[in-house]
């Protein structure tokens, strides 16, 4: 499947949660089968921390990205492009072709940096319908997305309940636990307290916070991984003949995490993980209802089905089971699979039989 | 008579309903077609549960020997335990949670006491292997088997009332005798 990127631009300014304002912004986003006459079979698909718009598919002239959900959508696969009309989009404050950190800032001309403000998840999701609406599009037949992804489409069953039928939830938490923010801290800390970082506006500099950059994708890394799946991978093997006794590389898992570090730091911006993780902190559905998340689901219409990986630390099965509970005491539609694939947090990426068999009979019995 | 149509006769068209080990959800399915009773199962097999998924009813992963957490006070109007007691490690608390979730129980399980497991075991001398119960004794689900007295002697010790009771055998119900002549025990209980 070889597939165009897009891009389309917004001019009516954007209130943000924060009270800032953006005056302007462009949503990247690529599509994938067709919209149906009655336009009833549209899927949006929402990203997680490093991923971007290209779900699926691969591009003309560069023929080995292939998109990061590429196991899920396409023709015959679970989420099948045959019948329904599938949206990947790159949320705003992204660093992969929405406005962004990198962004030109339209009052001076210079790119946005530090200066770019803070988002959220509702304003995301409040980007996110502007671009339903640029695509005629008024209620999606589902929104999906893992992890960061999962709080999206949790958020557009609450933002905009009528324009959701059906909301899936996977690898989720409703709000981030005081240690899931505690990790994000310490990643931040990694990135703000490079000497390249210079508060944020390392571009005018010409350079880039890459060891801040590494260390926070590090962090991060060892969170999307179970305990088993990182021993089963890397165990305890060594990288040289005998121990060095020195702060060379010895483990396996120290060249693992180094390269990923390494590879994360020439693609992503420093400013836009700031954003992100603070995104992450910040979302709570149930902060403006006294913490209580049946009432603030109250207002929610879709039907959901949510999935959780009993490997997952980073986000437990026991909070999924929270966003079970508040839908199951507002009396709506929900099914929830607790799988026991091995590979942690990032188990929502892998191809699972039985993760993958329960998405395509979901998604099988969605009306058109 | 089977014993989804004997509760589908019991529950009032409409109401709430929770099926724990709903397998992949035929009774759900038939619940809601014949009483428009809407609900969810909860089952934790893995195949079972993309069944469920398959047969366009709400099915909730969840063990039940953890207990039923997910369910708030009163939700629902029927709790059905559908072939399913004699699975369970620890019924006692099973039952309290069911009748603290829902109005009432309908609890059903294969009779031990039903007179071919009986000699099987008296004459045979063996674990009972049948219909009913299709299992060796070293490799079946089955912990805790019983029959229509123990059952009642249960529902007695937790303070619970039997509404009502149907035994069937090979889809009759029996009347005479059932803890001897009945297979399949079904009970609707209060609090």
């Amino acid at each position: 499947m070889i597939v165009t990127p897009q891009k389309a631009r917004f001019t009516e300014p954007l209130r943000l949660t924060s009270g800032a304002v953006l005056p302007e912004f462009e949503i990247a986003y690529e599509t994938y089968g067709e919209l149906n006459a009655a336009r009833s079979n549209a899927v949006l698909i929402c990203h997680a921390l490093n991923a971007s718009h290209h779900v699926a598919g691969t591009y003309a002239n560069d023929p080995d990205n292939v998109g990061w959900w590429d196991n899920m959508v396409g023709p015959g696969k679970p989420l099948d492009t045959d019948r329904f009309f599938v949206i990947g989009n790159n949320y705003i404050g992204s660093c992969f072709g929405s406005t962004g950190p990198t962004s030109p800032n339209p009052a001076t001309g210079k790119p946005w940096g530090a200066d770019f403000p803070v988002v959220t998840v509702e304003d995301w999701v409040a980007a996110q319908a502007r671009l339903a609406d640029h695509l005629g599009i008024e209620r999606f037949a589902a929104v999906m997305g893992g992890s960061l992804g999962a709080m999206q489409a949790l958020q557009w069953a609450l933002s905009y309940p009528a324009r959701v039928r059906n909301s899936i939830v996977i690898a989720a938490t409703p709000r981030l636990s005081a240690q899931n923010i505690a990790f994000n801290e310490v990643a931040r800390q990694a990135i703000m307290t490079d000497p390249d970082f210079h508060g944020g506006h390392y571009y005018e500099k010409g350079v880039v916070p890459v060891r801040g950059l590494r260390i926070a994708r590090m962090i991060g890394h060892i969170t999307y991984l179970s305990d088993d799946a990182m021993m089963e991978k890397f165990g305890r093997v060594l990288r040289r003949v005998t121990p060095g006794f020195d702060f060379n590389i010895d483990f396996e898992i120290e060249s693992y995490l180094r390269h990923q570090g390494d590879k994360f730091s020439t693609y992503f911006d420093a400013n836009t993980y700031l954003r992100i993780t603070k995104a992450l902190d910040y979302y709570d559905p149930a902060a403006d209802f006294g913490g209580d998340l049946s009432k603030s689901f109250a207002r929610a219409q879709a039907d959901f089905l949510v999935i959780s990986f009993t490997s997952d630390w980073r986000f437990s099965s026991a909070r999924s089971r929270e966003i079970v509970r508040a839908l199951l005491d507002n009396r709506r539609v929900v099914s929830y699979l607790e799988n026991d694939a091995p590979q942690g947090h990032d188990a929502f990426l892998m191809d699972d039989p039985r993760y993958f068999a329960a998405l395509r009979a979901y998604f099988g019995n969605i009306a058109l | 008579m089977t014993e989804a149509e004997t509760i589908a006769r019991w529950i009032s068209p409409g109401s709430r309903v929770l099926d724990l080990g709903c397998g992949d959800g035929k009774l759900l399915r038939h619940l809601w077609l014949t009483r428009q009773a809407p609900g969810y199962g909860v089952e934790i097999d893995d195949a079972k549960a993309i069944a469920c998924i398959h047969n366009d009813v709400n099915v909730l992963q969840l063990d039940l020997e953890d207990g039923l957490a997910a369910f708030a006070d009163s939700s629902f109007d029927y709790v059905i335990l559908s072939e399913t007691l004699q699975a369970i490690h620890r019924q006692e608390p099973l039952m309290k949670e069911m009748l603290r979730v829902g109005r009432e129980a309908i609890v059903s399980f294969p009779n031990f006491g039903y007179w071919k497991a009986r000699i099987q075991i008296a004459l045979a001398g063996h674990m009972p292997v049948s219909k009913e119960l299709p299992y060796q004794w070293y490799d079946t689900p089955n912990v805790h088997h019983c029959t229509l007295v123990d059952f009642e002697a249960l529902c007695d010790k937790l303070g619970f009332k039997v509404l009502e009771r149907l035994v069937l055998t090979d889809a009759q119900p029996v009347f005479l005798l059932p803890n001897l002549f009945g297979s399949l025990a079904v009970y609707r209980v209060s609090a």
